[in-house]
């Protein structure tokens, strides 16, 4: 991938830190998108369909009524002027085991980006996807929108994961919306641990199918001047659906505001929201708002919310094993990153956890 | 191994140990007794150098050398290991992380986790969701496997069931029987000294030392009659 695609070493580097395998070894399929050039796509798998939405829109009929159908569920308008993104569809019954990778590259001066993505996953699918969203050394002041519509089937699954690697002058704002039919999973994780100017985002799951199921993982990680206001919404329109969020950011200096909320629009649902923040620095703030909403009475909704310092019995604790009191401080937040709570498989998992290892290290 | 000269304590401003006076020599093992709130905690939490224990005056010697001001890791450095009463949970930490750092022998912590029955809490987040008998269990596995000289044991048997108790025991007193270990064990149940070789009994009341005496006489009498009967002096040594 890397060769066809004529990359600067350092631009491999920050492809690779939003989760992309250059070498592909590991990966189902790709895509690639630089500025607002497509410059790669391959399944190495049949049953994916991966290809630019533009292409995809010209060639399967159907994609059209794909294009805008989540946003038109919840009369919502949704920005028109877009340009690529990617098509990814995976065919009735197909089990992918090995991560689908899409990434979503700035390198272009002042340059603004605009994409919107289409996920479809046919009935009984199951598949990984992570997408990497990074910027160039080169992407001064850059913006990227990202529109995601995701089409769970019956019996469908989706293991989403988005991997954020921006810098400190790059404004970022995801669209996304998920539509889940009976039986169908949606998980969704979030993961944004290097500087950004300013990232907002607030993805909704519609679970319009009974049994089905949404998750949304976040872990942040706010350098000073960023700001992310980020949250994530489920609403329970099935019979017996039920989500849960779990949002960890800490701040070493920038803002935080975590979002959630969980709308009960139907009988035997269940939600539940956590949300624990961790500020270590005197500028950092955090701002957790949970909200609930049900008019059904056998409902079961429930949401936790922490936020502050790192206890300091914590730290002691770490201190009377030995540790220093900077040693525990790190062995705690990296604890209290733990990735282990995204349902990853073992191979994705890893290859996270190396990022997440590599960007604490110069965290701190 | 340690001495503690005329310490008193303040936490949050209030004077919680008074003029305190205690030597542990090496290989001795002395059993505190008294009742809740009477300052047995803040005893222990004071020698491991806790943040918020202030020794408002007097000294805590270790090894010759004055604690005073030294960091909590400086004093395990030294050889200090404290066993706590309700140790913090902390997410996303297994303990095998803390096992791997407090020993590198592999072999020890395998040894040590199948003798206490945590093989499988070594892939768990320190203390979530483990019940009051594995957080006892899992504290006894990690001082011991930091070997330390005098070991602060904070009511190491409460809430464990009878059998692990025996187990705990058992595997307390090999640790102590090594050449020059010492501790201080604070105990509600009593069931500890079955198993420990204490060599003498103090009680705490109201922040002070009351009674020194024979540890196993000295609990009869407290099960018998109470502490405060200890102000009336009844032990037999006193």
């Amino acid at each position: 991938m890397s060769t066809a695609l004529k990359l600067e070493d350092k631009d491999k580097e920050t492809v690779s830190s939003s989760g992309i395998d250059l070498s592909e070894k590991s990966r189902s399929a790709s895509f690639y998108q630089q500025d607002n050039h497509t410059k790669l796509f391959q399944s190495f798998q049949e049953g994916i369909d991966i290809l630019s939405t533009d292409e995809a829109l010209a060639k399967y009929p159907e994609a059209k009524e794909y294009f805008g159908k989540n946003f038109r569920l919840l009369n919502r308008d949704f920005p028109q002027d877009t340009e690529g993104g990617y098509f990814i569809r995976v065919k009735k019954g197909k089990i992918v085991e090995l991560p689908i990778q899409a990434c979503l590259f700035l390198k272009a001066q002042g340059f603004k980006q605009k994409v919107h993505n289409l996920i479809i996953i046919e009935e009984g699918a199951k598949a990984y996807l992570i997408t990497g969203c990074s910027a160039s050394h080169t992407a001064d002041e850059g913006f990227h929108l990202g529109i995601s519509e995701f089409f769970i089937q019956k019996g469908g699954y989706l293991n989403f994961t988005m991997i954020h690697s921006w810098k400190e002058d790059v404004s970022v704002k995801p669209i996304s919306i998920a539509h889940v039919e009976d039986s169908g999973v949606f998980i969704s994780n979030y993961v944004c641990l290097r500087p950004v100017k300013d990232i907002t985002m607030y993805p909704t799951a519609v679970l319009a199918g009974n049994k089905s199921r949404a998750i949304f993982n976040s872990l942040i990680l706010s350098h000073p001047n960023s700001l992310h206001d980020v949250g994530s919404r489920t609403i329970l329109r099935g019979d017996s659906t039920q989500t849960e969020m779990i949002a960890r950011a800490v701040s070493l200096g920038g803002k935080v505001i975590a979002r959630g909320h969980i709308k009960a629009e139907n009988k035997n649902v269940k939600g539940h929201l956590e949300c624990r923040g961790l500020v270590l620095s005197e500028k950092g703030q955090i701002h957790a708002i949970p909200e609930m909403e049900t008019e059904f009475r056998d409902v079961d909704l429930s949401h936790e919310a922490a936020i502050g310092k790192i206890s300091k019995d914590e730290i002691e604790y770490l201190c009377s094993r030995g540790f220093t009191k900077d040693q525990a401080q790190s062995i705690i937040v990296r604890g209290f990153m733990d990735i282990s709570i995204m349902g990853l498989p073992g191979l994705l998992k890893k290859e996270i956890e190396k990022i997440e290892e590599a960007t604490l290290k110069g965290s701190f | 191994m340690l001495k503690v000269e005329n310490l008193t304590v303040t936490v949050a401003g209030k004077e919680i140990l008074k003029d305190i006076n205690l030597e542990i020599k090496r290989g001795e093992v002395v059993i505190l007794f008294g009742p809740n709130g009477s300052g047995k905690s803040t005893l222990l939490k004071t020698i491991m150098g806790f943040s918020g224990y202030t020794a408002k005056s007097g000294r805590i010697i270790f090894k010759d050398q004055v604690l005073n001001g030294f960091p909590t890791e400086e004093r395990v450095k030294l050889g200090m290991g404290l066993m706590y009463q309700l140790p913090p949970k902390i997410r996303g930490v297994k303990l095998q992380q803390l096992a791997q750092h407090l020993s590198k022998d592999k072999e020890k912590n395998r040894t040590l986790a199948v003798k206490l029955s945590l093989e499988e809490h070594l892939m768990r987040d320190v203390n979530v969701d483990f019940s009051g008998g594995e957080m006892k269990r899992s504290e006894l596995f990690q001082v011991l496997l930091q070997n330390p000289d005098l070991l602060l044991l904070d009511e190491p048997e409460s809430g464990v069931d009878i059998e692990n108790i025996a187990v705990m025991g058992n595997i307390l007193n090999e640790h102590l029987k090594k050449e020059g270990k010492s501790a201080l064990i604070i105990t509600h149940t009593g069931y500890i000294l079955d198993y420990v070789q204490a060599t003498r009994g103090c009680v705490l009341l109201d922040g002070k030392f009351w009674c020194v005496g024979d540890p196993k006489e000295m609990f009869q009498a407290i099960k018998q009659s109470g502490y405060d009967k200890c102000k009336e002096c009844i032990c037999p040594q006193h």
